[in-house]
């Protein structure tokens, strides 16, 4: 007993960090390669293949199932390819194609293997939605096994899935086999997807591929710190999930881990420095701020210029100050004023007046020469 | 290969080229001898083929006939001498990288398989950075570059590859005039250290003057060889049939020489 | 054959026309998983408004799923113009979350309520005929019979009436906004046609099925003809074959109904995209091959042309040579060679070989020249 986990919930959730860390992982060469939707398709796709390996071998050993759905899986994306290469069908055709018929060839495979002798408990169905609850030892073991020999593939090979990823044509002309490595990658998004069927299941799967990576893009600008956060968005979106379908009932384990994948998303979106939507926001009003006491600065300096000769020391009212303004829009001329005030390149006067200081007319005169557009402080 | 033996002083040499998409002819049979150190332009209209030319010279399309042969020997023996540019509107500029791991790209080719980038790569793509003038922005994410530091660290990034001959997709598509000049700054010195540099060109009107060999293209080749030869209001004509706005234009101009037979082809 | 298996077959059929008449336009704007999406997503409306409705024949269940339908394409479009992701990772984010929700409910709220969740992917086309609807004490057929007649007869009056404008916004929306036509209406309205198609299906044939008719019958039809019209037609007749055949297939087995409608779905675009007259893969080889001739007696002609007056004409054109100049295997020049003279494109005189005026013809042609 861990922090009060016992062994099972303990399994459940290493079993599901771990499927999440790969997809996490794998899920940002999808994403990033456009690939987003082949997860949905070769999940489905999937189907098929675990019963047939079931059938086959009448075993449910881990290694066997994953085969299967691998193979399947692959066979998916080979068919969605090969037709959006050789046909005018486009892929989104072709992806909707092999995910419903993959799928009912799986539906149909099912039917015949719960009717196999002595597969009450086959329980393949399992796959549909996930069980968390249902991960033997075995399970994990495998799955921390495949998952690691998937990873270290794409460190192996990091640098030309990176080039890959970025611009495959280049890639070509360095000379690298980028059909082979094309092929490679896309075999171990497969079985990124695959490794997490069983706790997730083939309906949801495809979006533990997609939002870790879509929340992980938002906080970095690098391709391996993007990597690094989607592993781990996606093995803490695993965990939560995992251990709320263990802990209350009927709730599956697929769409909780899901569901907690989309709030990180979610977060992400809106929280993420720079891309995020509320950074987004804040940028612009404080970019708007700034060209606004930009503006007011000029106009100050052209209205102080303008009685240079008779009275050096003029200095305007708002009201004034708010007329002139009104030519570029005279929102909030005071806040400005006060603003650039507290900043000391506005001289407050009595009456209401305002006068800009030295380092605010220096200022204005580097803005007039077009240097340093929209670097007036503000707080 | 050709009858005539490979000529191994010929930076390019490109005999019976034919390209054809869907068995619908992109390129006709295409000859092209360009001698090293020759800074050259491809021009033609849209729908020419001259960036099909340079995809078929790098094997990046197949050639449905035809032999690509650089300094005397087929390209893939001479692949580390010949460095690419691609159109920058090829790739997605909001991937998350950096400029300086965009430039390093060029040298992973010649690093090969397993192998990382260490401080020798990274000192030779800040080098090449150095070079376009964009050293300040190696740590930068290129989606906050402008499109002519995007085009600027593409042509870094085929610097590092430290080739013989650059292939370079429209370099100059689209970009500011600052760019504008550094590339040529940069393109001629390449031409000054006997590099041999092939540029998709548009715009007719600044072939002369940057530009000191030129081939012209549709679909088959109308000429190629020094501007000062080839450039002619004849050729362009045969080259632009007069259905290209941008050729017919060209073809009022007064700086272009009155019409000369078209010339032999070079050498 | 039972009355009930009759009644089987022709939920199955009027299902398979009711969504292959919107899926055509899915798949020519390359929206065709938004069914994917839709399909899935139109349980969150049916147990939000069963938990306000308390009644699972409301017909509110149909206004709410019909109205989470088109939340989700709102929804990805959103987030696609937020610009942080690409469309294709929008759909895969927004559909999946709102269909966990809706898993979650059904299992923890609903489970003694008749939604299942293996129902929700597979239907109960089974069991469909039990469900009947009884007007005045008359018994006019089962409930997804009827609804889906309803929603076949409003997907092909909506299509007939607003043809031509589907048509140019889905060929060249630029053009209909240009001429006016409310190109976001239509857009809105095809994708609530898609909706309400989806959740009419849903109970009957499940949403993998409901992907499978909109998707396969369609994309299938695109292989076949290049006219709207025609394409539409096809579309409706492919899934009408496919729902019968995938019934009697069913029956033969014993096995999942939808399972085996979405196989013949798989198995008819298999057998198109083979054997299509013109676009299969059989047809464009032949077409293939017989270009490659063509095409390499336009090159032989063209390289003669080019060659015609230089001084290495002598060499370039010689046939022993051609070969390698053209980098041709040795069969296929003299395949080539002969059947272009065949054609009077050339003459051969001592090995040498030259263009006749009807080669030079086709060569300046191939060139464009005029």
């Amino acid at each position: 007993m861990i922090f009060g986990l016992n062994h099972t919930l303990l399994t459940v959730a290493f079993g599901s960090a771990s499927l999440g860390a790969v997809a996490g992982a794998l899920g940002c060469f999808a994403v990033l390669r456009r690939q987003s939707l082949l997860g949905d398709a070769v999940s489905h796709a999937a189907l098929p293949g675990i019963a047939l390996a079931f059938i086959l071998t009448q075993s449910k050993e881990p290694l066997t199932l994953f085969l299967g759905a691998l193979i399947a899986g692959c066979l998916g994306a080979i068919v969605v390819m090969n037709v959006v290469a050789t046909t005018r069908v486009k892929s989104d055709s072709a992806l909707g194609i092999v995910l419903s018929v993959f799928f009912g060839a799986g539906l149909v495979l099912l039917t015949f293997s719960q009717r196999q002798p002595g597969a009450s408990q086959a329980g393949l169905d399992r796959f549909l939605f996930g069980q968390a609850a249902t991960l033997l030892n075995r399970d994990l073991w495998f799955m921390a096994i495949a998952g690691a020999v998937v990873l270290t593939t794409l460190v192996v090979f990091w640098k030309e899935f990176k080039l890959l990823a970025f611009d495959p044509v280049y890639a070509s002309s360095l000379g690298f086999p980028v059909r082979a490595l094309e092929v490679l990658l896309t075999a171990l998004i497969v079985a990124a997807i695959v490794l997490g069927l069983q706790t997730v299941g083939v309906v949801l799967m495809s979006a533990l591929v997609v939002a870790p990576a879509a929340a992980a893009r938002q906080w970095t600008n690098r391709l391996s710190t993007m990597v690094v956060l989607g592993a781990v968005a996606g093995a803490v979106a695993g965990v939560l999930g995992a251990l709320t379908s263990s802990t209350f009932e009927r709730v599956p384990a697929g769409p909780a881990i899901v569901l907690f994948a989309a709030v990180i998303t979610i977060f992400s979106f809106l929280f993420a420095p720079g891309r995020g939507l509320v950074w987004q926001t804040i940028n612009m009003r404080s970019r708007h701020k700034s060209l606004r006491a930009d503006a007011l600065l000029v106009n100050m300096l052209d209205m102080e210029e303008q009685h240079a000769h008779d009275n050096p020391e003029h200095a305007h009212s708002t009201r004034a100050l708010k007329a002139a303004a009104s030519v570029t829009g005279a929102f909030d001329v005071r806040g400005s004023l006060e603003n650039l005030n507290r900043r000391g390149l506005v001289t407050k006067l009595p009456d209401d007046r305002w006068k800009l200081s030295t380092t605010g007319t220096e200022h204005a005169s580097e803005l007039t020469r077009g240097e340093n557009i929209g670097g007036t402080p503000t707080s | 290969m050709s009858l005539t033996p490979p000529n191994p002083n010929l930076a390019i040499e490109i005999n019976d080229l034919t390209v054809a998409y869907h068995e619908k002819p992109v390129l006709w049979d295409v000859d092209l001898h360009v001698p090293a150190g020759v800074l050259m332009a491809i021009v033609g209209p849209n729908g020419a083929g001259k960036s099909t030319l340079i995809k078929a010279a790098l094997g990046l399309v197949k050639a449905a006939a035809g032999d690509v042969l650089i300094f005397g020997r087929p390209y893939p023996e001479q692949r580390r001498r010949v460095a690419y540019v691609p159109q920058r509107g090829s790739v997605d500029w909001d991937f998350p990288t950096t400029v300086i791991d965009v430039v390093t790209m060029g040298r992973y080719g010649a690093l090969g398989w397993l192998k990382r980038p260490g401080a020798r790569e990274h000192a030779e793509a800040m080098a090449a950075l150095e070079q376009l003038g964009m050293q300040d922005f190696a740590d930068r994410q290129i989606s906050q570059l402008s499109g002519g530091q995007q085009q600027r660290v593409f042509l870094a990034r085929a610097l590092s590859q430290q080739a013989d001959v650059y292939f370079m997709d429209e370099p100059l598509q689209g970009v500011d005039a600052t760019t504008e000049h550094a590339i040529m700054q940069l393109l001629r010195s390449l031409r000054s250290q006997g590099k041999t540099v092939v540029v998709v060109h548009h715009d007719l009107e600044t072939v002369e003057e940057y530009f000191d060999w030129v081939t012209m293209l549709n679909v088959r080749r109308i000429a190629s060889g020094p501007v000062s030869e080839v450039f002619t209001r004849a050729n362009l004509r045969i080259a632009y049939g007069g259905r290209s706005a941008l050729g017919a234009e060209a073809l009022e101009r007064d700086e272009i020489r009155d019409a000369k037979p078209a010339a032999p082809i070079v050498p | 054959m039972t009355s009930m298996q009759l009644e089987i077959m022709l939920i199955a059929a009027v299902s398979a026309v009711a969504c292959a008449l919107p899926g055509v336009f899915l798949v020519l704007r390359r929206m065709a998983l938004m069914s994917d999406a839709i399909s899935h997503v139109v349980l969150l409306g049916i147990i939000v408004a069963f938990f306000f409705t308390g009644d699972l024949s409301s017909p509110w269940l149909l206004v709410g799923a019909t109205a989470t339908g088109v939340l989700t394409v709102f929804l990805v479009e959103m987030v696609t113009a937020t610009r942080l992701v690409k469309e294709d990772a929008a759909i895969g984010l927004v559909f999946p979350a709102l269909f966990s929700i809706a898993v979650i409910l059904v299992s923890r709220y609903a489970g003694n309520v008749h939604i299942d969740t293996d129902a929700v992917l597979m239907g109960e086309l089974a069991f469909a005929p039990f469900d009947r609807v009884v007007v005045g004490g008359y018994d006019i057929g089962s409930r997804s019979l009827v609804k889906m007649v309803i929603i076949l007869a409003l997907n092909a009056s909506l299509l007939l009436v607003f043809y031509k404008e589907l048509k140019i916004a889905t060929f060249d929306p630029l053009l209909a906004v240009s001429l006016g036509f409310p190109v976001a209406a239509l857009h809105y309205g095809l994708m609530t046609l898609v909706s309400v198609t989806a959740v009419g299906a849903f109970d009957a044939v499940g949403s993998v099925l409901v992907v499978g008719l909109m998707v396969g019958p369609a994309a299938t039809a695109y292989l076949l003809t290049d006219r709207l019209s025609r394409m539409i037609m096809w579309s409706a007749g492919i899934g009408v074959v496919a729902a019968v055949g995938g019934y009697w297939l069913a029956y033969l087995m014993d096995a999942s109904i939808a399972g085996c409608i979405t196989t013949m779905l798989g198995i008819i675009f298999g057998a198109a995209h083979i054997g299509a007259p013109d676009r299969g893969i059989i047809a464009m080889a032949r077409r293939r091959a017989r270009q490659r001739v063509e095409f390499a007696q336009r090159m032989l002609v063209i390289h003669l042309f080019n060659h015609e007056d230089s001084p290495e004409a002598a060499t370039e054109n010689r046939v022993d040579h051609l070969g390698e100049h053209l980098r041709w295997r040795a069969g296929h020049i003299e395949r080539i060679v002969d059947s272009a003279r065949r054609r009077k494109l050339i003459q051969e005189q001592n090995g040498s070989l030259t263009l006749t005026d009807e080669g030079r013809t086709v060569a300046k042609e191939s060139l464009q020249f005029s």
